[in-house]
């Protein structure tokens, strides 16, 4: 029995398959052509270098669904699911040559056995994860999951598409039992769940479900582009045109005058950023990673995306009759869809981008549209201030430059002049390491570790000007060339085989962004003829160790806790050096929870260490991560390797009355415990 | 609306200040120079009031290390016009530098209508001869109040300003100010506004400062400083030390002493 | 030529400001040092009523006149000039005030006499008059020498003692009648600021917070601390200007003058305008982060630490010794 071999009052069934699905494509097809002339007016951005690379993510992380496994139960589920629809769809597109073209001899997929059984297998498998994630999705949600019409919708359809098959081929399965026909091991067992069914019945049955299961996909086609579930189509796009080039790397392939003045409606985005609002699946991961949101302010990188794609699809199309009053009845994108607070609420962490399966990149849009608001003048009063320290005075303490080597007077020996002299390793200090009184101490400490073991090694003293890691990262990218240029002056002069740094900050921007313009790829740290390396304190600590210039002798036990700063571990991938370090020095390591490129911010990032809190925030992420500390882990001591964290982390023991329990110390400090001196 | 608005350039005294070989002056080489505070809030106000009222804004400095950075600023800000102008003076000889201004304003900038305003900041911290404005108004001979908050123009027959000027102990006054007219502005309406870096290259490619040479008459100042010295510094506080418990104890003990607990 | 000292006494609805009781204290001084008498120069319609207060001075000068109630610099200086021209004399004092502003350079150019500025001494030395003022914030010094022939001379608020200004002898008054001239300027009215329930004027204790609090969550610390010590809480301008505290609260030159018993200044860096609104209070204790903030020059006592930590640290130890003893 064929299936398509029907007729319904008179009109054969394939005409009226060809009716039914030449208007499901041609509304599916319609729909995606819209999406894509849009994007098509967006701004142009070169994504297509790298293409191995490209390719090598598309199996990882499509087809291997990597980031989707990091939450292994759910992940799980849809490894499954996804398993089971990249078939069901494969063979329904070859199935259709059957239903368009029955005169051609073509089987039914399922008249393959070997397909037979994936069907099944697949079929039942599937059914079962769809139901675990309905369950999930009903009973047990995690935090930030959307809970819409639309994908309850997408899992019935999916689950009917799956029931559909299932049940086509038991029934059949049974027609073909009754009717005395040749049946095979799995046609067996299917024709034992209906015993009762006569021929006829079974029959029918099975052409019902048939055509069920054609107008369920039919339907489903035509409103995959309306849905979050246009994403199955988007994603594999998103993650082949990912971004390839450093994390740490902002310098976007876009032209300077676009990146310099940002974006505050759809069209002054890249089709790439736009894509992402299409491959948002709503899943809810970066907003269960992000520190804002999880202190209480209202960003949430999903509804950032989200925003994006309201906004495109509202304002995207030309209204046929455009009278003023339409244009005016248009919510704007910044203010409307986003509010400015939720802008400027950013650590840039990099979780969200890091954790999201389809490779969204949230955080570009932000930094964005960040751009567009510091190019109107619209930033805090805090913002403003520190920019004009930074453009006056190169450093953000709003301290003459002069007074930037002055934390050097507290040594007993000379630190070579790197302007003056040539030096193997050129240390990049840093405004806070440098400034701030809090923080003297340690880059001393610092300092006096590298001479006893010998390294050679200098600063620029007053040449330093702040890197402009952060800067940038508030959207004032002309104040970045700025210091960028002033920088490389100095460097351009110097003689040096490293850069070594205190901060990570300094350490992300002087790797990644110092080397690369908008035309180039990205090539880590190297412009054209420069070669040089940078390498973060805790790297050269860990040589020295290595190397047997540092004798960490006078091993100290303390039980500490490490936190990797999102800018040298999520960014960066430098986890293992610190923590060797650690271990030299005798110290006994418990890890937090979070902690790798799960760690969690302390929220200096992104400008936000000088701007105010927002009233009403339950908790700021420093005190959570504390709290963390003190909860998980025996720790007496947080060990961090950031200046910013010393201070975060310091304020916060405070704040969250934890002095007698735990204690903030720099990696340095316990190096030097330990040394024999 | 035609607005002036005059900008000196002062020395920052985030830098330490070094008194030179002459005992007299600051030691030139050490010395770096920033818009004057105030001169920054003249020039919002007087961006504000282009905004609510028209017109066009010509922004002048005296030819001061910096003075560019400053000028383009303001261009970028909505200035129409920026001039420099050299000539030969200190920075505290307040009434050498009004002469200087009032000689291009009467030379180069047409007469002064009731559309016309002067806008400059109230006070520098180099004002020994005394205030800028003050002397700019008593050679133009225009009516000037300083220390303004609030600035508004009504517009009626005859155009005046509205200023509310601040007193002490948190009171303000009220008053018409008939123009043309010189106005010392403490602080602005708003904050200055942030300008970023792009939006002031932009400005450097698209518009071009003047250059003006005055020359300076018979116009000296009044004042020869015999001296000028670091002050050494008396009546330091005793600093209190050791932990939060500790200073906190002794604290106690300060204020018990004085009766106050 | 009287060579007298003038001393150009500052009202303020219908009050005498401090500044006048400050010139006229170092305005006896060089007046007797010159053996010349000294005047003060009242004006406005409340001046009869105050000129007695203005007994240090010899004599009091008495213009009743409306346009001066305005208070505007032209109508100080137009009133002046007259004054200058018929009595010429060899000192004529003027408040560095927001009211004086302007007043002596118009003067001088006027008539052709010098005017120092930010004037914080006079000394007689050798039949001269040496002026220091001070510039740059009162970072650095100047000095200035001057024959006894004439000058102007606008002095900063707080520079000199008020006590010396002050007597309860009664001048004589001599009535003068000048011509307001042409007065562009017109007044309109006072705008009160609105009146907070507290008179940091009047209170014991003052908590003053600065920029160096933050944010105004930890204003929460120095409301405890208020309470607890039975005083109230100011700031600084910029604490006024972020809106934590309303313009009541603002200690400073455009603000309140103060002289509580204790002054406690929390992340306060100290810079003149404001220093001039606290400098004579009875006990000052600062506490700042920053070891080179101006305000350690001013205190008696000072701590350099973060605020945060020290501050909880002391609100518990004044429970401790309230409720233990």
């Amino acid at each position: 029995m064929d299936p398509v071999a029907v007729e319904v009052f008179g009109i054969p069934g394939y005409v009226i398959f060809w009716i039914v699905a030449f208007i499901a494509f041609w509304l599916f097809g319609r729909r995606i052509i819209i999406l894509i002339r849009l994007l098509q007016k967006a701004q142009p951005e070169n994504r297509t270098y790298q293409f191995g690379k490209r390719l090598q993510l598309f199996f990882v992380n499509v087809l291997g669904q990597k980031r989707l496994l990091y939450e292994y139960l759910i992940g799980s589920a849809h490894f499954l699911i996804f398993w089971s629809f990249v078939l069901f769809a494969g063979t329904f597109g070859w199935n259709l040559l059957h239903w368009l073209f029955p005169f051609l001899p073509i089987p039914l997929a399922d008249e393959i056995p070997f397909i037979k059984i994936l069907f099944v297998v697949m079929g039942v498998v599937g059914l079962l994860a769809i139901t675990f994630s309905a369950v999930r999705r009903v009973f047990f949600p995690p935090p930030h999951l959307q809970k819409t019409w639309d994908a309850n919708l997408i899992l019935t359809l999916i689950s009917l598409v799956l029931l559909t098959t299932l049940f086509g081929l038991t029934f059949k399965a049974s027609a073909d039992a009754t009717a005395g026909r040749e049946l095979d091991l799995l046609d067996k067992s299917l024709a034992d769940i209906f015993p009762q069914l006569s021929a006829n019945t079974a029959e029918n049955l099975y052409v019902l479900m048939s055509w069920l299961h054609q107008f369920v996909v039919l339907g489903f086609l035509a409103y995959l582009p309306y849905s979050k579930h246009l994403h199955l189509l988007a994603s594999p796009f998103n993650v082949f045109f990912g971004n390839v080039r450093p994390a740490g790397d902002l310098s976007d392939g876009i032209s300077d005058e676009h990146r310099i003045a940002g974006a505050s409606k759809w069209d002054e985005f890249t089709w790439r950023q736009l894509l992402n609002a299409f491959s948002c699946a709503e899943c809810g991961r970066c907003d269960r990673a992000c520190p804002a949101l999880n202190s209480g302010y209202s960003l949430s990188p999903r509804s950032v995306i989200h925003g994006v794609k309201e906004h495109l699809l509202e304002s995207g199309f030309k209204k046929k009759n455009g009278t003023k009053k339409n244009e005016e009845a248009e919510k704007s994108l910044i203010g409307g869809y986003i509010t400015e607070a939720d802008l400027w609420a950013c650590t840039t962490c990099y979780s969200c981008v890091d954790r999201c399966p389809v490779f969204n990149e949230h955080m570009s849009l932000i930094v964005s549209m960040r751009r567009y608001l510091v190019g109107q003048g619209s930033v805090s009063k805090e913002i403003e201030e520190t920019l004009v320290k930074y453009n006056r005075y190169g450093n953000s303490f709003g301290q003459s430059d002069r007074a930037r080597p002055k934390w050097t007077q507290g040594l007993d020996f000379a630190i070579k002049d790197a302007r003056k002299e040539p030096v193997e390793y050129l240390w990049w200090v840093g405004d806070y390491a440098s400034f701030d009184v809090r923080l003297q101490n340690i880059t001393q400490t610092t300092a006096r570790l590298f001479h006893h073991a010998g390294l050679d090694f200098g600063l620029v003293y007053e040449a330093e000007r702040n890197a402009g890691n952060d800067l940038r990262r508030i959207g004032e990218e002309g104040l970045f060339e700025l210091l960028k240029d002033k920088n490389l002056q100095t460097l351009d002069k110097a003689q040096f085989h490293t850069i070594v740094t205190t901060d990570p900050h300094v350490y992300n921007t002087l790797k990644n962004e110092y080397g690369s313009s908008s035309s180039t790829n990205g090539k880590n740290g190297n412009r054209a003829g420069r070669t040089w390396n940078v390498q973060h304190y805790t790297e050269v600590l860990d040589d020295l160790i290595k190397q047997g210039k540092l004798k960490l002798s006078r091993k100290q036990s303390h039980r500490v806790t490490y936190h990797d700063p999102c800018y040298l571990g999520r960014y960066n991938g430098i986890y293992d050096a610190p923590r060797r370090v650690l271990q030299a020095t005798g110290a006994q390591l418990t890890e937090m929870p979070r902690n790798g490129a799960k760690s969690y911010c302390c929220g200096a990032g992104g400008g936000r260490i000088w701007m105010q809190d927002s009233t009403g925030i339950k908790e700021r992420p420093s005190e959570n991560r504390v709290r963390e500390a003190v909860s998980t882990t025996q720790a007496e001591m947080m060990v961090v390797a950031c200046p910013k964290d010393v201070v975060m982390f310091q304020d916060a023991v405070k704040t969250t009355g934890n002095e007698t329990k735990i204690i903030v110390r720099d990696i340095s400090e316990l190096v030097w415990e330990a040394l024999e001196h | 609306m035609q607005i002036f608005v005059l900008l000196k350039m002062v020395p920052d005294v985030v830098e330490e200040l070094v008194i030179g070989k002459d005992g007299k002056s600051l030691d030139e080489e050490l010395v770096r120079y920033k818009l004057n505070e105030p001169d920054e809030h003249a020039l919002e106000e007087a961006v504000l009031l282009k905004e609510k009222y028209g017109g066009s804004i010509t922004v002048m400095a005296l030819d001061t290390p910096g003075v560019d950075d400053a000028l383009y600023l303001a261009l970028a800000k909505g200035a129409n016009q920026a001039f420099r102008i050299s000539g030969e003076c200190k920075g505290w000889q307040t009434s050498v530098i009004a002469n200087l201004f009032t000689s291009f304003l009467s030379s180069r900038c047409g007469p002064l209508t009731n559309e016309t305003i002067v806008l400059t900041g109230s006070q520098a911290i180099d004002d020994i001869e005394g205030e800028l404005g003050a002397c700019i108004s008593e050679i133009l001979k225009l009516p000037y109040i300083s220390v303004v908050t609030g600035l508004n123009i009504d517009g009626g027959a005859t155009k005046s300003a509205i200023v509310i000027k601040e007193f002490s102990g948190g009171l303000r006054g009220e008053y018409t100010v008939p123009l043309p007219a010189v106005i010392g502005i403490q602080s602005a309406s708003k904050p200055p506004r942030y300008v970023p870096v792009a939006k002031v290259n932009a400005a450097k490619k698209t518009t071009k400062i003047e250059s003006v040479s005055i020359p300076v008459t018979n116009v000296q100042s009044t004042l020869s400083l015999r001296k000028m010295f670091t002050p050494v510094a008396t009546g330091k506080a005793e600093m209190l030390e050791g932990s939060p418990k500790d200073i906190s104890t002794r604290l106690i003990e300060i204020i018990a002493q004085r009766g106050i607990l | 030529m009287s060579k007298e000292i003038i001393v150009v006494a500052e009202t303020l609805q219908g009050k005498i400001s401090d500044i006048t009781y400050e010139m006229l204290g170092i305005g006896r001084k060089l007046a007797d040092g010159i053996q010349k008498p000294l005047l003060a120069c009242i004006a406005g319609t409340d001046g009869s009523a105050l000129a007695k207060n203005l007994g240090v001075a010899d004599k009091v000068l008495l213009i009743e006149d409306q346009a001066f109630a305005a208070s505007t610099s032209e109508a100080v200086a137009s009133m002046l000039v007259e004054i200058i021209k018929q009595r010429e004399p060899a000192l004529i004092l003027i408040g560095g005030t927001n009211v004086g502003t302007g007043v002596g350079i118009m003067l001088s150019l006027r008539t052709g006499l010098p005017h120092i500025n930010f004037s914080k001494d006079i000394q007689l030395e050798n039949e001269k008059f040496v002026i220091t003022s001070q510039l740059f914030g009162g970072k650095i010094f100047a000095e200035i020498e001057l024959p006894i022939g004439g000058a102007i001379v606008s002095v900063v608020p707080g520079a000199f003692p008020i006590e010396a200004g002050k007597s309860t002898r009664t001048p004589e008054i001599e009535e003068l009648t000048v011509t307001a001239g042409e007065l562009k300027i017109v007044f309109k009215q006072f705008i009160e600021p609105e009146t907070g329930d507290v008179d940091v004027t009047k209170q014991d204790v003052l908590i003053s917070v600065g920029r160096g609090i933050e944010n105004d969550s930890n204003l929460e610390l120095a409301d405890e601390l208020a309470k607890l010590l039975g005083g109230a809480v100011c700031g600084s301008r910029p604490a006024i200007d972020q809106g934590w505290l309303p313009l009541s609260r603002q200690i400073g030159k455009s603000g309140m003058i103060v002289k509580p018993k204790l002054y406690l200044a929390l992340g306060i860096s100290g810079a003149p305008e404001h220093v001039e609104g606290m400098k004579n209070s009875g006990l000052i204790i600062s506490i700042n982060k920053d070891p080179n903030a101006p305000i350690f020059g001013v205190s008696h006592y000072g701590v350099c630490a973060d605020l945060l930590d020290v501050v909880p640290a002391f609100i518990d130890e004044v429970k401790a010794r309230k409720s233990g003893g």
